[in-house]
C-alpha cells in the first residue's frame, strides 16, 4: 500500500546553521507518526516543507502518491489537501468558532447546519461554543477547534506543530486525549512534531527520532524506547542507565556493576556501554553494596539515586510507590529484563 | 514591490536632511562659520535650550505626579480624572498661547513660555506613564516593601526605574515639540530657532539664513534623539516569567486627598479652562460666524482628509515590511520615517519648497506639496496603528488559511483586510486630526489664497484681532477633541495586550 506521505532524499538549509540531510520518511495511511527531536533539529522545518510553506533545496515529497514537491513539481499549500494546526493562536481572531469552522468549507457544505454540529462534537466540544470568539475559549478548547476546522476539509494528512506545548500541564493531557481520540475516530493520517518524549510515546503509533537534521530511528514506541539505535536517541526518549560492561564471548550477555545483564541482540564481544532504563534496576533494601542516596517521591513511583562506593558509581532507579524508600538505606541492586549494548569502538565513532 | 515603495517613502522622508546638508556644503564653511558665530545665534540657542529644559522638567514632574495620583492612589474620582487629564491635547498649543497672551499681555518671556508649553504638552508624559503604571506588576513593589524599603524609597528605587522608558519617551516627545513649536512662542514673542527661521523666511525670503538656522535646529533634534537612545540604553524592564500580573494596592492619601484633588482640578482649569473661557470672551466681543470660517473649515477638512489618506497609503508598505520582512533595510526605512517626522515642520516645509522649486516647479504652490508635508510629518502616527494590527495577524494565520484552501484573494478579503481595517481607520483618524490643526508647514506650503482654520486663526491673532480669531480657535478645539479620546483609547488598548 502506498504510504499517505512519502519523503525521499529531502535536503534543505534553514536558519543560520540548520540542515536537513537526505531525509527519507514514510507515514503509513491512517497512522499517527510523531517526529521527536530536540529543538533546532529541523523537525518544524520538516513539517513546514510537508505543508508547502517553504521550498526545499532538493528531494521529493509525495502526498497519497501524488508528487507535490520536487522534480520540478510544486503544489502550493492551498491545493495540497493537508491540515495544519500550529502551536497556538491559529484561530482567526475576528471570526466566531462557527465562522472559523466554516472557513475552509465549500458554499454547499456551509448550508448544511449538521456539518458544523458534527465537527464540534467530533472534538468533544458543546454546540454553544460555536457562538464564541477565540479569545473566549481556553487554550485547549482553541486547539480542539483548530483541529475541527482542519478536519472539516477531510485532508489527506493532518500536520500538528507542537499543538499542546503552550497549554498548562493539566490541560495538556486532556486536550491531547481529546485530539488523539478525534483523529483515531476518523482514521486520520497524522504527523505530530514534538520535543516531549512522553507526548510522542503516548500519542503516536510510530515515532521518528530526529537528531541534527536526520531521522536517527523510526519505529513503534516500544521499539524505540527499548531498543534505541544509539545512546543519543536513548537519552532523547527517556531516562537512561548507562553502565560500563563487557560483552561475553557468546555475544548474549554482559557483565556490569549491577551483575549480569541479558542482551536484546547479539553484540560483538568486548567492552561496551550497556543501556538499561531506570525501571529495570531492582532496588531491594537490606544488606548490600549499594546505598540509597536521594529519593524523589511521585506517589505512583519513586525516582532515586543509588550509590555504590565500591564501584564509585551513582545510578538512577525507578521503583513502584508501594514500598517505602529513604535516603541512607543500604540496598542491593540487580538488573531485570533485556539490555542493549553499544560496543565502545562503535560508540566512539 | 513593497520594498520599492518602502524605499521611495524612506527617501522622500530623508529629503529635509539632504536639503540641509546640500545647502550647507554649497554655502561654504567660512560663511557658515561667520553666520553661526553671531550673537543672535547664541541668543537663540540659549532661549531654545532654556525652554527645552524648563518645559521638559515641568512636564515630567506634572505628568508623573498626575499619573501617580490617578493610577496609584485613592484619589476621589480617579477614573474620571484619568480621562479628563488628557483633555489639554485637544487645545493646540498656539490656541492656548493665544488665550493667555490675549488676556494677560504682560505675561511673557521664559516663565510664560514655560507655563504655556507645559500646560499644553504635559499629557505627552502623563499618557505613557499612566499606562505603564497601570500595567506595572504590584508584586515587585510588595517584594521591595518586604525587603525593608519604605513606600517613598520604594517608589524611587523600584517604580521610577521601571518607568524609565515611558518617561524618557514622553520627555523626548516634549523636547521635540518645543524645538518645532512656532505659533505658541511667536504669539508671546519668545524667540527660538523655529520662530526665527519662519520670521526670517517670511520677511526676507532669505533662503540661506533660514537654511543655516534649519541646520542648527536639525542638529538639536538629532542631539535630543541620540541623547534619549543613550540614556535609555539597552536595559529592558519587561516582566520576567509568565506569572499573573496584579496591580499594587493604591496608596492612601488620607487627609491629603482634598489638596490633591484641588491640585488636579487647578491644573485642568489652567490648561483647559483658561483657553476655553478666553475664546468665549473674545468671541462675545466679535461679530460671530463669518462665511470665511466656513471656507476655512472646508479647506481644512479637504486637506486633512487627503493628507490622512495619503499618509496611511504611504504607511502601508512601510508597516508591512517592518512587521513581515524584518531586516536591515526595512528597519532603516522605518527609522527614517520616525526620524524625519521628529524634525520641525518648518525644516520639512523649507526642504519641500526648495526641492519642488528646483526639481519639480509644477508642484510648487499646489496642495500636493502640503500633502507631502503631512505625509512626512505624520507618517509615524499611521505607522503605529498599522504596525500593531499587522503584528496581530502573524504569518501563521495566513499559513493556516492556505492549508484550508483559501486563495490569495480570499485570504486578503476574509482575513487580512478585516483584521487591519480597525488599524486603517484609526490611522486615518489620527492623521486627519493632527493635520487639521497643523500650522507651521501649512503656512509655508499652502498655495497662496488657500486658508485653513489654523492659518486663518494665525493671521487674525497675529494682527491682534483676537475677536476674529476666536471662532477659528473654537472650531479647532471641536475638531481636535476626538483625537484626545482616540489617544486615550489607544494607550489603553496597547496596554491591554
Amino acid at each position: 500500500m502506498t504510504p499517505a506521505l512519502e519523503i525521499r532524499s529531502l535536503r534543505h538549509v534553514f536558519g543560520p546553521t540548520g540542515v536537513l540531510h537526505d531525509l527519507d520518511l514514510d507515514v503509513p495511511a491512517g497512522s499517527i507518526t510523531a517526529i521527536l527531536g530536540p529543538s533546532g533539529c529541523g523537525k518544524t522545518t520538516l513539517l513546514r516543507l510537508m505543508a508547502g510553506f517553504d521550498r526545499p533545496t532538493g528531494g521529493t515529497i509525495r502526498l497519497t502518491g501524488q508528487l507535490v514537491t520536487g522534480n520540478g513539481h510544486w503544489v502550493s499549500p492551498e491545493k495540497r489537501n493537508i491540515g495544519y494546526v500550529a502551536q497556538e493562536g491559529s484561530l482567526f481572531p475576528h471570526l466566531t468558532v462557527r465562522r472559523n469552522l466554516e472557513f475552509g468549507l465549500s458554499r454547499a457544505e456551509r448550508r448544511d447546519p449538521r456539518r458544523v454540529a458534527e465537527l464540534i462534537a467530533q472534538v468533544s466540544l458543546e454546540p454553544d461554543h460555536l457562538k464564541r470568539f477565540p479569545h473566549q475559549l481556553s487554550g485547549g478548547q482553541q486547539q480542539r477547534v483548530a483541529l475541527a476546522r482542519t478536519l472539516a476539509r477531510r485532508p489527506a494528512v493532518v500536520l500538528l506543530d507542537e499543538p499542546f506545548t503552550a497549554l498548562d500541564t493539566g490541560l495538556r493531557a486532556t486536550t491531547r486525549e481529546a485530539v488523539a481520540a478525534a483523529l483515531r475516530r476518523v482514521g486520520m493520517t497524522t504527523v505530530l512534531v514534538t520535543h516531549d518524549q512522553g507526548e510522542a510515546l503516548s500519542f503516536a503509533d510510530q515515532i521518528a527520532v530526529m537528531i541534527g537534521g536526520r531521522i536517527a530511528q523510526i519505529g513503534q514506541a516500544t521499539e524505540v524506547y527499548e531498543a534505541p539505535v544509539d545512546l543519543e536517541t536513548a537519552r532523547l526518549i527517556g531516562d537512561t542507565v548507562e553502565l560500563a560492561g563487557t560483552v561475553s564471548g557468546d555475544g548474549r550477555h554482559a557483565q556490569t556493576a549491577v551483575g549480569p545483564v541479558v542482551l536484546r541482540s547479539d553484540t560483538p564481544p568486548g567492552p561496551a556501554t550497556i543501556l538499561l532504563r531506570p525501571e529495570q534496576l531492582k532496588v531491594r533494601t537490606g544488606p548490600g553494596a549499594w546505598r540509597v542516596h536521594s529519593v524523589e517521591y511521585f506517589g505512583h513511583d519513586y525516582l532515586m539515586d543509588v550509590f555504590s562506593t565500591r564501584a564509585g558509581l551513582s545510578l538512577k532507579a525507578r521503583a513502584a510507590g508501594t514500598v517505602e524508600y529513604a535516603p541512607g538505606q543500604s540496598a542491593d541492586v540487580v538488573a531485570a529484563g533485556l539490555g542493549t549494548a553499544f560496543p565502545l569502538a562503535s560508540s566512539r565513532s | 514591490m513593497a520594498y520599492a515603495a518602502g524605499l521611495a517613502i524612506g527617501l522622500v522622508g530623508l529629503l529635509p536632511i539632504l536639503f540641509v546638508a546640500e545647502a550647507t556644503v554649497s554655502v561654504g564653511w567660512t560663511q557658515i562659520g561667520s553666520f553661526l558665530l553671531r550673537d543672535r545665534i547664541g541668543q537663540l540657542l540659549t532661549n531654545t535650550a532654556a525652554l527645552v529644559v524648563t518645559c521638559v522638567m515641568g512636564c515630567v514632574v506634572l505628568g508623573l505626579a498626575a499619573a501617580w495620583l490617578v493610577e496609584r492612589t485613592d484619589l476621589p474620582g480617579r477614573r474620571i480624572w484619568a480621562a479628563v487629564l488628557v483633555a489639554p491635547l485637544a487645545v493646540p498649543a498656539f490656541v492656548n498661547s493665544y488665550a493667555w497672551s490675549s488676556q494677560w499681555p504682560r505675561f511673557e518671556g521664559l516663565p510664560a513660555a514655560t507655563v504655556i508649553t507645559v500646560l499644553s504638552y504635559y499629557p505627552f508624559v502623563y499618557l505613557p506613564v499612566a499606562g505603564a503604571l497601570r500595567g506595572l506588576n504590584g508584586s515587585l513593589e510588595e517584594c521591595a516593601l518586604t525587603l525593608g524599603r519604605n513606600r517613598l524609597r520604594c517608589f524611587f528605587d523600584v517604580v521610577i526605574p521601571q518607568l524609565r522608558v515611558p518617561l524618557l519617551g514622553g520627555a523626548l516627545l516634549v523636547g521635540l515639540h518645543i524645538l518645532a513649536e512656532f505659533g505658541a512662542l511667536q504669539m508671546i514673542g519668545y524667540e527660538t530657532f523655529t520662530t526665527a527661521i519662519l520670521v526670517q523666511y517670511q520677511s526676507t525670503f532669505n533662503g540661506t539664513a533660514a537654511t543655516m538656522l534649519s541646520g542648527v535646529l536639525l542638529l538639536c533634534c538629532l542631539l535630543l534623539l541620540s541623547g534619549e537612545v543613550a540614556v535609555r540604553g539597552r536595559a529592558r524592564y519587561s516582566p520576567i516569567g509568565s506569572g499573573a500580573s496584579r496591580p499594587a494596592a493604591p496608596a492612601r492619601l488620607g487627609l491629603g486627598r482634598w489638596p490633591a484633588v484641588s491640585a488636579v482640578a487647578l491644573l485642568l482649569v489652567l490648561a483647559v479652562g483658561v483657553p476655553v473661557v478666553g475664546i468665549a470672551r473674545w468671541w462675545s466681543h466679535g461679530s460671530g460666524l463669518s462665511p470665511e470660517l466656513g471656507a476655512a473649515l472646508l479647506n481644512t477638512l479637504r486637506l486633512s482628509a487627503m493628507g490622512a489618506l495619503a499618509t496611511v497609503v504611504a504607511a502601508l508598505p512601510v508597516a508591512w515590511l517592518a512587521v513581515r520582512r524584518r531586516g536591515p533595510l526595512s528597519t532603516a526605512i522605518e527609522r527614517c520615517a520616525y526620524l524625519t517626522s521628529s524634525l520641525p515642520g518648518v525644516v520639512v516645509a523649507l526642504a519641500l519648497v526648495t526641492a519642488s522649486v528646483r526639481l519639480l516647479p509644477a508642484a510648487y504652490q499646489t496642495s500636493a506639496l502640503v500633502l507631502a508635508g503631512y505625509v512626512i510629518l505624520f507618517l509615524p502616527r499611521a505607522l503605529v496603528c498599522l504596525r500593531s494590527v499587522f503584528g496581530q495577524i502573524g504569518p501563521e494565520l495566513d499559513e493556516v488559511a492556505r492549508t484550508l484552501g483559501a486563495s490569495s484573494v480570499k485570504r486578503f478579503s476574509r482575513l487580512t483586510f478585516p483584521l487591519i481595517a480597525p488599524g486603517l481607520t484609526a490611522g486615518v483618524a489620527f492623521v486627519f486630526l493632527a493635520a487639521s490643526t497643523e500650522l507651521t508647514a501649512t503656512l509655508l506650503l499652502a498655495p497662496t489664497g488657500t486658508v485653513t482654520l489654523a492659518t486663518q486663526f494665525w493671521s487674525h491673532s497675529d494682527s491682534l484681532d483676537y475677536a476674529a480669531a476666536a471662532p477659528y480657535a473654537a472650531t479647532m478645539i471641536v475638531l481636535a477633541a476626538p483625537l484626545t479620546y482616540l489617544l486615550l483609547h489607544q494607550s489603553r488598548v496597547v496596554r491591554g495586550r
